[in-house]
């Protein structure tokens, strides 16, 4: 099963090779959802636990946190899905996913050679990939149901009730999720620049996601040396 | 009254008040809960416990509550609309404190039409539903005499009080952004005297004094109901919330429904008492869990590195396809 190879997708000879994972536009929207979720996740806990309360300070005191906390989530529920646009083809499941999961102690000691070969995205990454689509999509509409202010008419005060535990679960599950992207990024060295300068070393690419490399070479996605 | 007047708070809201400035016979140091404050310090003493008593069996509708409590908190509710019903405005508002509720019940047994009318408003839970659900310190508190009030400057809009309420009481401005309730005249009550709406009816069917008194008052009122053939006359002062500082006198208390809904049992939700424990032990543990736990696997786990190995496969997979034009394609690996 070849990939259909996503578009900006090239690998460029060179020493070492590079190899474009985003573009410009991707990583633009990346940090826009990251920051995004941030804030929200600062601001949320911060209404969450009377012991992290002293966060509302961050945003100007309890009162202007209540305000700002729902329009940061419209932002990252526009911005993640746009990127979600983008990149729900090269998450979705393939068969080798059964097989790196079911070797997830290899991928946790980074004995990568016990792996099998790779497309654009592992398991894991997946795993992320559709967690947080899940759970954006349960907070914005839970968050909705919450959001006095501009809907408070619009359900009834059990519904709401509802509303609130299963947002804060979300929210609960959505930062574990963010943790485990952050520092799986950091672990495997190497990676944030593709989220930085949008390229990846060939030796990356080669390592992590070999059946992604090959596939852009074998399609001849190559551009110029650099 | 002679000689100095020591303030030991009121006993009944029909006496005229003094005169003389009066000290507030309490204040922050007799909070017994502190909402989003676990660590309140326990109050040094027990204020005896104050409570209002609705007779719904005496009240005449005449909404002279409803005024003086506009009067007296000085809010000036919107003029309504008659849709037909004398209640008015139509529901609390922030400007509303306390509302007859006026519903006319056919009775099964004897087939009249009975009109009942019920003083709606903050009820003053010995659990409260709301304080258990503020995430602001100190927007909500309660005085271990029992009142619950809401402190507007700590008060951050959020709503969550009106979700945590099992009467579905607090109402949150437009215009500020704060919630607002009754506060059983708190202020009132601090100088000794009752509450306004006490004081200004004019059947006593709204009477204030100690919990205790009250009660005791309550008793002679359902004894004599009963004996004109209200068999199940009783006292509301539902245990499922551990008992309220507002308590009502009902003719037929084995069925509360009837008087505009007021809850048969009413309790914190579950939903919120889960959302406000469990989620919260359980989900600051999962995060603190992922954190702990990638920092471990950060210290232990050698980070993963791409080998020098690793790039030059890359180039040489990469170099085993013709360098510039796609012309020759050939087989990867």
């Amino acid at each position: 099963m070849v990939e259909r190879i996503q578009p900006g997708d090239a690998v460029h000879p060179g020493h070492p090779v590079t190899v474009n994972r985003y573009g410009p536009t991707t990583r633009a929207n990346h940090w826009v959802t990251a920051v995004s979720l941030i804030l929200l996740a600062i601001s949320g806990l911060a209404l969450f636990t009377p012991s992290l309360y002293f966060l509302t300070t961050l945003f100007g005191g309890g009162q202007s946190t209540r305000i700002l906390h729902p329009w940061f989530g419209v932002v990252l529920f526009i911005s993640f899905f746009v990127l979600f646009a983008q990149l729900w083809r090269a998450n979705l499941p393939a068969r080798v996913d059964i097989v790196y999961l079911s070797r997830i102690k290899d991928v946790l000691a980074g004995h990568e050679e016990n792996l099998p070969e790779l497309g654009k995205y592992n398991a894991g990454q997946k795993g992320v990939f559709w967690g947080m689509a899940f759970l954006i999509l349960v907070l914005i509409v839970s968050g909705v149901v919450i959001w006095d202010q501009y809907f408070g008419e619009a359900t009834a005060i059990p519904t709401k009730r509802v509303a609130l535990l299963v947002h804060s679960i979300a929210a609960v599950l959505i930062i574990c999720v963010f943790i485990l992207h952050v520092y799986a990024a950091i672990w495997t060295r190497g990676t944030l620049r593709a989220m930085t300068r949008g390229t990846v070393t060939g030796g990356w690419a080669w390592r992590h996601h070999r059946k992604w490399l090959r596939d852009l070479v074998g399609q001849r996605k190559i551009g110029p040396a650099e | 009254m002679s000689g100095s007047i020591v303030n030991a708070g009121p006993r009944t809201a029909v006496s005229n008040p003094p005169v003389q400035d009066m000290p507030s016979y309490f204040g922050e140091q007799d909070l017994v809960r502190r909402s989003a404050t676990p660590d309140l310090p326990p109050p040094a003493r027990q204020l005896t416990p104050v409570a209002k008593l609705i007779d719904v069996s005496k009240c005449i509708g005449c909404k002279a509550c409803q005024s003086a409590c506009v009067e007296w908190n000085d809010t000036t509710p919107a003029i309504g609309e008659n849709v037909g019903v004398y209640t008015n405005p139509h529901d609390l508002t922030e400007n509303m404190f306390t509302l007859m509720r006026f519903t006319e019940w056919v009775n099964p047994d004897t087939d009249n039409l009975e009109w009942l009318i019920r003083k709606d408003g903050c009820m003053h839970c010995a659990d409260p539903g709301c304080l258990k659900a503020c995430p602001a310190p100190g927007a909500i508190v309660q005085y271990t005499n029992g009142i619950v009030d809401f402190i507007h400057e700590n008060c951050i809009g959020c709503g969550y009080c009106v979700k945590g309420c099992p009467f579905n009481i607090p109402r949150i401005s437009k215009a500020d952004h704060r919630s607002y309730k009754c506060t059983l005249c708190s202020d009132r009550v601090a100088v000794g005297q009752g509450p306004a709406c006490a004081k200004a009816c004019p059947t006593q069917a709204i009477v204030f004094g100690t919990k205790e008194d009250m009660k005791r008052h309550a008793a002679g009122r359902i004894e004599d109901l009963k004996s004109r053939g209200f068999a199940h006359a009783g006292l509301y002062d539902p245990p499922g919330v551990g008992g309220t500082h507002v308590m009502y006198v009902l003719h037929h208390a084995d069925k509360p429904h009837i008087y505009a809904d007021l809850p048969d049992d009413p309790r914190i939700s579950p939903i919120v008492q889960t959302w406000k424990g469990l989620t919260k032990y359980v989900g600051l543990a999962a995060m603190g869990f992922m954190a702990v736990g990638s920092v471990i696997h950060g210290v232990f786990a050698r980070p993963n590195r791409v080998s020098s190995e690793d790039e030059e496969n890359a180039e040489k997979l990469v170099g085993t396809v013709a360098p510039q034009p796609p012309s020759q394609p050939e087989e990867r690996g």
